[in-house]
């Protein structure tokens, strides 16, 4: 098995009334899709211009508004999920796009436990 | 048969085969080429084995495993990197080469998987079925060898980090993920056929991507495109010789000397349109090769069944509505209707995408010659020349520019 990142762009616009009414209805509909199938893992979501972007400035540190990317787009919410392979991630992102309306981003998702790293760093490999 | 030529004809298989059991792109070709040397080294004194592939796929097995088991002893970790896909190298198993599928359709499947782009979908086909090394597939697309050789580590690695799956997909999706297999052996076909750059023809990718064609076609009897595709490729390939001339300039459709068309290529090639017709279940590359049938039939220009070459475009327009198609369509209605209606329809397809493809202002340039309008002819020739880099198209434009001023005035209708 595999974990992928389903990520969704969102631009700063608010969805219409009608539009945020049908994701509350498809999207958890997803989710519970992904639960029967055992390929959730969990899901995040990323409130509109809320970011904020730290970065190293002589020495110092400069606070800015965010997001760090200068896009349209940022990332609005993600599933991470675990299936067998690419294919069987696609299909799901397929669904995905039908729930959220917009594209999705498809990414292999390499989580690692703190019990794992702290394996990895043992055994000096990081 | 040279080693040569069984590297030629065995390389995609034994690679496709050693994937599937080692699980790895990289381990497998070093795994096959390591057995190729071996062959190299040993073919001249010992002789030929009775079936080389076979011999290839075992040697290649066991340098692979013997290799694995000196990583796993040095370095436990490294051996689990040859763990995707689920390989089969750990279980023992000796595969059974003569009984199992062959692993080169599961190959160009992986090659082609729309995650990848379509040149390094392109770059792996021609790497990975058919043997060309990154220096040739590089030269044949005109691309520093730095830039493919790190495109094809790129995708090779986007292979296996995505976890891009090892097989044929299943029937549901199979028409959808036929497409951009078809597409590949297709570009590679037409980059021999029409090099974008310097010479007009390369028949070694010619050869390549009709040599693929065959392999599908042969792995997916089922599929009629498949079928279409190959008989495509085989009907164009055969006016090859008649094509471009001795001095390396282009010879139109018109022009060609039909006795150089190659007639056991044209034989194979009607047959597959004719077993396709009986199916029924046209396609774009089945209808582009019915097209080219027509052609191959036809004893001259002049006697070509240009109504049935006009249904085929109508039937082709209906399926894959391009603007190519459409400019493809007017020439032949030009032929059954007269210049002036293949004209109007030609320029009914202006566009801001149509004004810089060559062939549209080649085309203006030929109706408008033909109705005796020798400045517009010329000055299309012209535009028409400075849109395509191809050195032998560019010289026949030229040609073409020069003759319609010549033989101009005295065509010019009363």
């Amino acid at each position: 098995m595999a974990q992928y990142l389903l990520a969704l762009y969102y631009t700063d616009e608010m969805p219409s009334a009608e539009e945020f009414q049908r994701l509350c209805v498809d999207v958890p509909a997803l989710n519970a899709k992904m639960e029967d199938a055992s390929v959730f893992v969990f899901q995040g979501g990323l409130p509109p211009e809320s970011a904020t972007v730290v970065r190293p400035s002589g020495g110092d540190f400069l606070i800015t508004d965010g997001p760090y990317t200068e896009t349209k787009e940022h990332l609005g919410g993600f599933w991470i999920i675990d299936v067998a392979d690419l294919d069987a991630a696609l299909e799901w992102a397929k669904l995905a796009a039908v729930a959220c309306r917009r594209p999705v981003e498809v990414a292999p998702f390499e989580m690692r436990t703190i019990d794992e790293l702290l394996a990895a760093s043992a055994a000096g490999e990081l | 048969m040279t080693v040569e030529a069984v590297f030629r004809r065995e390389y995609g298989r034994c690679v496709a085969t050693l994937i599937r059991f080692l699980g790895d792109i990289d381990a497998a070709e070093e795994a096959v080429q390591d057995a190729f040397t071996v062959a190299v080294a040993r073919w001249p004194s010992e002789g030929q084995p009775a079936n080389p592939g076979a011999w290839i796929v075992t040697t290649a097995r066991n340098r692979a495993i013997d290799r694995l088991r000196r990583e796993s002893v040095r370095d436990e970790r490294h051996a689990q990197a040859h763990h995707l896909y689920g390989a089969d190298a750990a279980a023992g198993t000796a595969p059974q080469e003569e009984t199992v599928p062959d692993d080169r359709l599961r190959l160009i499947f992986t090659c082609c998987h729309p995650a990848l782009n379509q040149l390094a979908q392109v770059a792996l086909t021609l790497r990975l079925l058919g043997g060309l090394e990154t220096p040739e597939v590089a030269r044949a697309f005109f691309v520093p060898e730095a830039t493919m050789a790190q495109r094809i580590v790129r995708a090779k690695r986007k292979i296996s980090s995505a976890h891009i799956p090892y097989r044929v997909p299943a029937e549901a999706e199979l028409p959808a993920r036929l497409k951009p297999v078809l597409a590949v052996i297709y570009l590679i076909f037409n980059e021999g056929y029409a090099a974008t750059t310097g010479s007009l023809i390369r028949l070694d990718l010619c050869a390549e991507a009709i040599r693929l064609a065959r392999v599908l076609a042969e792995l997916m009897p089922d599929e009629p495109e498949a079928q279409g595709l190959l008989a495509l490729l085989l009907l164009l390939h055969a006016r090859s010789a008649a094509r471009v001339t001795a001095g390396g300039s282009l010879t139109r459709l018109a022009e060609q000397d039909r006795r150089l068309w190659d007639r056991d290529l044209i034989t194979e090639g009607q047959a597959i349109v004719r077993a396709c017709v009986q199916r029924g279940h046209p396609g774009p590359y089945q209808v582009q090769a019915a097209i080219n049938a027509v052609h191959s039939f036809a004893p001259s220009f002049d006697r070509t069944d240009w109504r049935a070459i006009l249904t085929l475009y109508d039937q082709l327009y209906a399926l894959t509505p391009t603007p190519v198609v459409a400019l493809n369509r007017a020439v032949a209605l030009a032929e059954v209707r007269g210049p002036a209606a293949g004209l109007d329809a030609v320029n009914d397809l202006r566009s801001p995408a149509m004004d810089s493809y060559y062939l549209f202002h080649a085309a203006r340039a030929d109706l408008l010659r033909r109705l005796g309008r020798v400045e517009e002819a010329a000055a299309a020739y012209d535009l028409a020349r400075s849109l395509t880099a191809n050195l032998v198209e560019q010289a026949f434009l030229d040609a073409r520019h020069s003759a319609v001023l010549d033989t101009g005035p005295s065509n010019q209708p009363g």
